[in-house]
């Protein structure tokens, strides 16, 4: 016996709406991996080829090219992470990201079949020790997700930050 | 923190050690805009690349000053002498408005939005509302005048303060002292050579800026790129894939008041030399890369120069660190090129603005790969986002002592002077002998 669906639920607002809360989940755990620290995790939300940016608005509005960090692959995200845990020198922190509901894009010309675009805002807090928190690094997430065997993965993301100025050094990813 | 005692306890005869009120005095540092910023050196304001077209504009900055660099229009029987580019001070003649507050962008004039002052690109005053009064009637009838400047007042008297100008190869330098002497003098013979083998006759093409908020005096980050062997102890990168250690052939420069410096350098192998790398925690002899695409180095041709100081050979640097005293560091770190300019912001904290530029004739390939290496300097990079991290600790340190403190710059002795290695302090020192001289110390 199936239970009579409400006639407002109309079969292609159920699938949008599970999308969305299928990335929500996703960036929610993203940013737990992060903000527990589990940096080897992160290279995982990504396909193997998968890029990870994060850049200025300033550099993304006028197209400019230059970023933060651009990373092409799981590998450089690898050996970003070896930086972040083993070579970078800096005062201990740890983050809390507060990532708002994903909003689904309208897929665009020549994108491959099952290619999601996705954006999200994001705020990042960092606190120090001794330290009161404080707000670290403001934007969005520009992100190309594709479906895996294994579930979503990124494809692209980019954090395109509004911040005018990183507070001194930007160690973690975003 | 009472300066004018303060200024007098310098008590050594050498520049070897930095009395930490040097980084902590908020009096001094005032002094320091005065003498230095806005006295006879000349600051970096930007590249010429940045404002490419007739009423292009950028907010930039000499010391505290925010300034506006912009393109001017030039007839054109004068373009074979006039580069275009005007900096004036974005301060309105009038109330002492900030009328500009668009980053950058394009204009025909400069209009202050308090009342309208308006003043030409190269920072005359055109015009203003009510100059001449309003028309009005007397109650009994009779046309009057109301309001207005008075009649003996000149337009030209009132313009926006307008700094001296000079381009060097597409750099921009300005300074609002009439004393400081011509650019290339201001620069020197020993460094020009190193800035004509980046910039001469090549035009640059934009990359994009990193900005970075660091919580230190502004002379640390001067000091971390005069201290050439600190980056083959606390940089991991550098020291393990041979970009930077002290075994590498290598030379400090200073021009003839020790102010400006290059280090130069010359990639080698990496892997382990136990001579310098025994007891080096960041050495990492088992990191390899899991994509090395991070440091696909290619050299280029422009690398390899005459060497000028030995006329007749050849040199082929890998690694130019270029501090121009006191607002810039041009940085060419194998194929990653870079200006970071220094805007300080009181005595504990300063803004570091990293412009990346290209040549506009590089292939994409070769853009790519300065991308890419990219991710090595600024505020996140691999090599350099700890640089920052220790000028915060160094100027927390500093602030704890107190008054009595000193830093010790001694390595290779107290004295002054170019060296064939990089095993020194002495650019420091060379730079604070400098500093003691103009700040009177």
């Amino acid at each position: 016996m199936t239970a009579a669906v409400p006639g407002f639920l109309r079969p292609e607002l159920v699938e949008a709406l599970l999308l969305e809360r299928e990335i929500d989940r996703f960036n929610a755990d993203y940013a737990a991996a992060l903000d527990e620290r589990r940096f080897d995790d992160w290279p995982g939300f990504f396909v193997e080829e998968g890029r990870y940016t994060v850049q200025a608005r300033e550099n993304f509005d006028r197209g400019l090219p230059l970023a933060l960090i651009a990373l092409e692959s799981r590998g450089m995200m690898k050996d970003r992470v070896y930086g972040v845990t083993q070579t970078i020198f800096h005062r201990p922190y740890y983050t809390r990201h507060v990532v708002g509901p994903a909003r689904v894009l309208p897929v665009q010309d020549g994108d491959e079949g099952g290619l999601v675009r996705a954006q999200a805002h994001y705020a990042v807090f960092r606190t120090r020790p001794g330290d009161a928190s404080e707000v670290y690094n403001v934007g969005r997430y520009i992100d190309e997700i594709v479906r895996t065997p294994d579930g979503l993965r990124l494809r692209s993301r980019r954090c395109i930050y509004d911040s005018e100025m990183v507070l001194n050094s930007l160690i973690y990813p975003i | 923190m009472n300066a004018p005692e303060t200024l007098s306890r310098w008590n050594q005869a050498t520049s070897s050690r930095v009395p930490f009120w040097a980084y902590t005095d908020a009096q001094l540092y005032q002094r320091e805009l005065e003498k230095i910023f806005y006295g006879p050196h000349w600051s970096y304001v930007g590249l010429a690349v940045e404002i490419p077209n007739t009423g292009d504009f950028r907010l930039t900055w000499v010391g505290e000053r925010q300034v506006v660099m912009v393109r001017d229009r030039v007839a054109p029987k004068d373009r074979g002498t006039d580069h275009g580019i005007r900096v004036v001070e974005n301060r309105c003649a009038h109330r002492g408005v900030r009328f500009c507050q668009q980053p950058q962008g394009n204009a025909r004039s400069f209009v202050c939005p308090y009342h309208q002052w308006t003043y030409k690109l190269n920072g005359e005053l055109a015009g203003l509302p009510f100059k001449e009064g309003v028309k009005a009637t007397e109650a009994d009838g009779t046309p009057c005048v109301q309001g207005g400047m008075p009649p003996d007042f000149d337009l030209k008297a009132h313009g926006l303060t307008r700094l001296r100008v000079e381009v060097l190869h597409g750099l921009v330098f300005a300074t609002f002292s009439e004393e400081a002497e011509p650019l290339a003098d201001y620069l020197g013979p020993n460094i020009l050579p190193w800035l004509d083998r980046i910039f001469k006759g090549r035009e640059l093409s934009l990359l994009g800026y990193n900005r970075q908020r660091i919580p230190g005096n502004w002379k640390l980050m001067m000091e971390n790129i005069k201290d050439p062997y600190h980056p083959g102890l606390l940089h991991t990168w550098f020291v393990t894939f041979g970009l930077w250690r002290a075994d590498q052939k290598s030379r400090m420069v200073m021009d003839d008041h020790g102010r400006h410096a290059v280090m130069v350098s010359r990639r080698n192998e990496g892997g382990e030399n136990r001579a310098v790398t025994e007891g080096v925690t960041s050495f990492k002899a088992n990191m390899v890369l899991n994509d090395a695409r991070l440091l696909d180095v290619v050299p280029e041709p422009w690398w390899k120069v005459p060497d000028p100081a030995n006329p007749g050979t050849e040199i082929n640097p890998t690694v130019t660190m270029m501090t121009l005293f006191p607002s810039v560091i041009v940085q060419q770190q194998v194929n990653s090129l870079s200006t970071r300019h220094i805007v300080p912001r009181g005595e504990g904290e300063f803004d570091f603005v990293w412009t990346h530029f290209g040549f506009a004739d590089d292939t994409p390939e070769m853009t790519q790969r300065r991308l890419r290496q990219a991710n090595l300097f600024g505020p996140a990079g691999f090599v350099s986002a700890d640089d920052g991290e220790v000028i915060e600790f160094s100027q927390d340190g500093f602030r704890q002592w107190g008054e009595e403190g000193s830093t010790l710059c001694e390595l290779g002795g107290t004295g002054t002077g170019g060296t064939e290695h990089m095993v020194t302090e002495t650019l420091i020192r060379s730079m604070y002998a400098y500093w003691r001289k103009v700040m009177g110390v």
